[in-house]
């Protein structure tokens, strides 16, 4: 087991170069400029310098190495420099947006809070309302509960959060007015009436991201559930006299648990992702924001960047989702 | 009796002024749904950028809402009457207000100005905002409050440097170590640049939301009335509507350029109210005079290749009689557009009557033109001659009126024999200079295309220039040109070389209007709809005076709450 997660974090390495590699030249190839969005009364001459100034006149090779040194060199020098105080970086170029002028590491840092609380919080709830719906409706196979857990699913699955956003605002917002429309990213909870602001303006975006991921897990629960309940260890708990609440939650959902957490856990990256449409709708701005902005002002550094930090949190928790399933299953080894 | 008069009438007083005192209205709310993702307007040249910075940082003189200049930083506004501006156009000398301080409490004085200068014109900066500098020689500070600005070459027109939105005056003691390659780096002082306007910063978080407070040492003691200010980014039209005008949220929200209906519907609410005013932003159909034929490799869209059948007049002309430009500003704009003949419909002044013809669709004269110029239905109903199919390719940039657009004039055009097809380019790439990429609008790889276009200002001189001989895009030049219809005249040319000399007013005027209607009355530029800038405030939300020539938020300091 131990040798098999040395393996795996080491083969780690050359896929995320591949990856950089792969989206830098994505990003290269595609059609674009970052003086697009200006207004056409600057001229082209103008545009010519400003796209200079921003690095864009050195060939392909030099900018994605300096890419590479900016981002694993110079990044975590500045991090040891904030942690201990002591100068590492000196005066090394960090990645640096091309919008703001500014390192990227520092908006993102800027934007975790925002997207941890709201995206982070709905697979939270979507979770907790995901398991019981999914325990029941297997245990009650075509009840009327299960019909109705499979309809919400179905209509959480299948409407884009954009439409259900947008009903929530119009309902909540504007004909109730219970709720505020768009999120305050500087509201800081100090205390209960804070705090219930806080809650107020969470409220919509979280559920509905919540409804969409527990329309999934949900799912995943009923059909792993359904799997076990036929086995034969569970006619065995039951003819030993185990009690209806024993088998259920002891035997069977220990079992059925085992696929739910390994997609559980390699669904987290998507948190850190951020939720683009939801966050747009109700201005979240957190890190999906980010990326949509960044890409739609042809900020190559910023999209980047916070694609690969995607791609490295998406090979951590695949890998940790093994690792688990590993764990939780002894029949279950890596050698 | 009359002491009673005294003490009510100075209540009133008390009350009234007291309603102006600074920081008296509280808290204001201001959406942009896109973000601002710096506040130095000379690195980042986007509308957002440069209107959220125009709270802290201002100009010498900027323009009003009906596009006369202002003096703003500056005492009085120079000109060749009060020897501001020398006889031979060459150089303008502007006077500093007395007294005036940063928001830091030092002096502003003509070193900031000059010190401008220099950061803009660095030549390893690429500022945003270099054409404002263009042609200019030196800036130097005769003195504490004198600034003289020399042009190599006759300004008749020498209001770029230090004038509107565009070319506000930083600090040299906060921006000195950040001239060139070193400007990047700088990220406080590029998130916080300290200003004489009536905001200061208190936290900027980039393309998300800005914290500002009133300046303390702002030149008007009363002013602004508004304490903080929440400058929020994000979303999109539509939700910004929302949130001033259905839910009042938010007090302010910038360019919502929506369909007619919806911002019908969003402001029966009753919570706001929907504000619009017209500058020169013309949207416009541009014909292309050169070949775009791909078969002619490198000279495609060059001057070597007129174009096979838009070259000849009848056609172009006929295009243009089969618009009816009013069903498509009733589809598309309603009360934020206009339709329009001319291609420089504003400031009044400018306006020419000649071309107003244009506002009425002539399906049938249009026909009867192809008639005689010899163009013959052939069995599709698509005319030609000597084998030469009307067939165009019309493209544009993917934009949900934009589309309406063109099946629109796609269905009347087919009307008259001519056969269209339709193509649309992501905004990024079709505005986007990107030399590599054959879908610009600056390659113009098509018969047809269509945008908006506008000037700076309100001088159309440079706006006419643009579209000289000689200033093309084409492979020698990188595409890097303006001139995009490739339209060469010499009697154009000889009119724009008088205007570049020409000082006084009314010829001035005379000039622009000949080079406007010669544009149009050669059907190089079909201009379509007038387009304004629409804006909604709360009805809460006092003293706002849109404004198309300079940034919206131009006179925030005489905002107040009701």
């Amino acid at each position: 087991m131990f040798n098999y997660t040395i393996r795996r974090t080491l083969l780690a390495i050359p896929t995320l170069f591949f990856i950089s590699l792969a989206l830098f030249l994505l990003l290269d190839l595609a059609p674009g400029d970052p003086t697009a969005q200006l207004p056409l009364t600057i001229p082209p001459e103008v545009r010519e310098k400003i796209r200079l100034a921003l690095g864009l006149g050195e060939p392909f090779h030099i900018r994605f190495l300096l890419w590479l040194e900016q981002f694993f060199i110079n990044e975590p020098l500045h991090l040891l420099t904030e942690l201990t105080g002591v100068d590492f970086s000196g005066d090394r170029q960090r990645v640096i947006s091309w919008q703001s002028r500014s390192p990227v590491m520092d908006i993102v840092v800027q934007r975790l809070p925002q997207t941890l609380w709201v995206v982070g919080m709905s697979y939270v709830m979507g979770t907790i309302i995901a398991l019981p719906i999914g325990i029941i409706s297997a245990y009650r196979q075509y009840s009327w509960f299960d019909q109705i857990g499979t309809f919400v699913s179905m209509v959480g699955f299948s409407i884009p959060t954009f439409f259900t956003g947008v009903l929530l605002i119009v309902i909540f917002s504007v004909h109730l007015g219970w709720f505020p429309s768009i999120y305050d990213t500087t509201h800081v909870v100090t205390d209960w009436g804070s705090l219930i602001v806080q809650i107020k303006q969470m409220i919509m975006p979280t559920m509905v991201l919540a409804l969409y991921n527990a329309a999934q897990i949900s799912r995943f629960m009923r059909a792993s559930m359904l799997d076990n309940l036929n086995q034969d260890y569970v006619r065995t708990a039951r003819a030993k006299g185990l009690r209806e609440n024993v088998v259920l939650l002891v035997h069977v959902l220990r079992n059925s648990m085992i696929p739910v957490v390994t997609v559980i856990a390699i669904g987290v990256p998507t948190v850190f992702g951020g939720a683009i449409i939801t966050e747009q709708v109700f201005k979240v701005n957190g890190l999906g924001q980010l990326l949509i902005t960044a890409i739609q002002a042809n900020d190559i550094p910023m999209v980047q960047t916070l694609t690969f930090i995607f791609a490295v949190l998406i090979v951590l928790f695949n890998l940790l989702a093994d690792i688990l399933y590993g764990i939780l299953d002894p029949r279950i080894r890596y050698e | 009796m009359k002491k009673l008069f005294v003490i009510s009438l100075s209540l009133i007083v008390m009350a009234t002024s007291g309603f102006a005192m600074r920081g008296s209205s509280g808290h204001v709310n201001i959406l942009y749904w896109q973000a601002p993702s710096i506040l130095n307007p000379y690195l980042s040249g986007g509308t957002k950028e440069v209107e959220a910075a125009s709270l802290i940082i201002e100009p010498l003189a900027r323009y009003d809402d009906s596009g006369n200049m202002v003096p703003w930083l500056a005492e009085s506004i120079p000109t060749t009457e009060n020897g501001g501006v020398s006889d031979d156009l060459k150089t303008i000398t502007w006077k500093i207000k007395e007294g005036l301080v940063w928001s830091d409490g030092s002096a502003f004085t003509s070193e900031d100005v000059v010190f401008t200068y220099e950061y803009c014109t660095h030549p390893e900066g690429g500022c945003a905002q270099g054409q404002k500098f263009e042609d200019v020689v030196s800036v130097e500070a005769i003195d504490d409050l004198t600034i003289k600005v020399t042009f190599g070459v006759a300004k008749p027109f020498p209001y770029g440097p230090f004038v509107g939105f565009q070319s506000p005056i930083i600090q040299k003691v906060q921006f000195e170590n950040c001239l060139g390659t070193a400007a990047p780096g700088c990220t406080d002082q590029n998130f916080m640049p300290i200003g004489t306007g009536p905001f200061v910063v208190t936290e900027f978080r980039p393309n998300d939301v800005i914290s500002f407070e009133a300046n303390a040492n702002y030149r008007d003691p009363d002013k602004p009335a508004f304490a903080t200010v929440t400058f929020k980014g994000g979303g999109d039209a539509s939700a910004a509507g929302r949130a001033v005008l259905e839910t009042g949220e938010f007090d302010y929200a910038w360019n919502l350029q929506l369909a007619p209906q919806v911002l019908q519907q969003m402001s029966e609410a009753g919570k706001g109210q929907v504000v619009s005013a017209f500058g020169p932003s013309v949207e416009r159909i541009m014909v292309n005079m050169t070949d775009p034929s791909p078969d002619l490799g490198e000279e495609r869209s060059t001057r070597a290749h007129p174009h096979p059948f838009l070259s000849d007049i009848n056609v172009r002309k006929a295009l243009s009689l089969a618009i009816d430009r009013n069903i498509l500003n009733e589809i598309g704009y309603g009360l934020t557009g206009k339709p329009t003949c001319n291609i420089v419909p504003a400031p009044a002044i400018y306006a020419s009557t000649a071309n107003d013809g244009c506002l009425v669709q002539d399906i049938d004269m249009a026909n009867q033109i192809l008639d005689e110029a010899g163009w013959v239905r052939g069995s599709d109903g698509v005319r030609e001659k000597d084998g030469m199919r009307l067939s165009l390719l019309y493209q544009t940039s993917t934009n949900a009126v934009r589309q309406d657009f063109q099946a629109l004039i796609k269905q009347w055009w087919s009307q008259i024999g001519v056969e269209t097809e339709l193509r649309n380019l992501d905004a990024s790439v079709f505005f986007g200079g990107d030399p590599g990429s054959p879908d610009t609008f600056q390659k113009f790889f098509a018969d047809v295309e269509m945008y908006t276009n506008r000037f700076d200002g309100t001088d159309p001189e440079s706006y006419f220039n643009s579209w000289k001989c000689g200033r093309e895009p084409s492979p020698e030049n990188g595409w890097l040109g303006v001139n995009i219809t490739r339209y060469c005249d010499d009697t154009y040319d000889a009119k724009l070389a008088e205007l570049a000399k020409t000082g006084d007013l009314s010829r001035r005027i005379e000039l622009s209007k000949a080079l406007n209607d010669q544009q149009i009355q050669e059907y190089i530029m079909i201009p379509l709809i007038h387009r304004g800038s629409v804006s909604a405030h709360s009805n809460s939300l006092g003293g706002v005076v849109l404004n198309a020539w300079d940034s919206e938020l131009w006179n925030i300091a005489d905002w107040y709450r009701k």
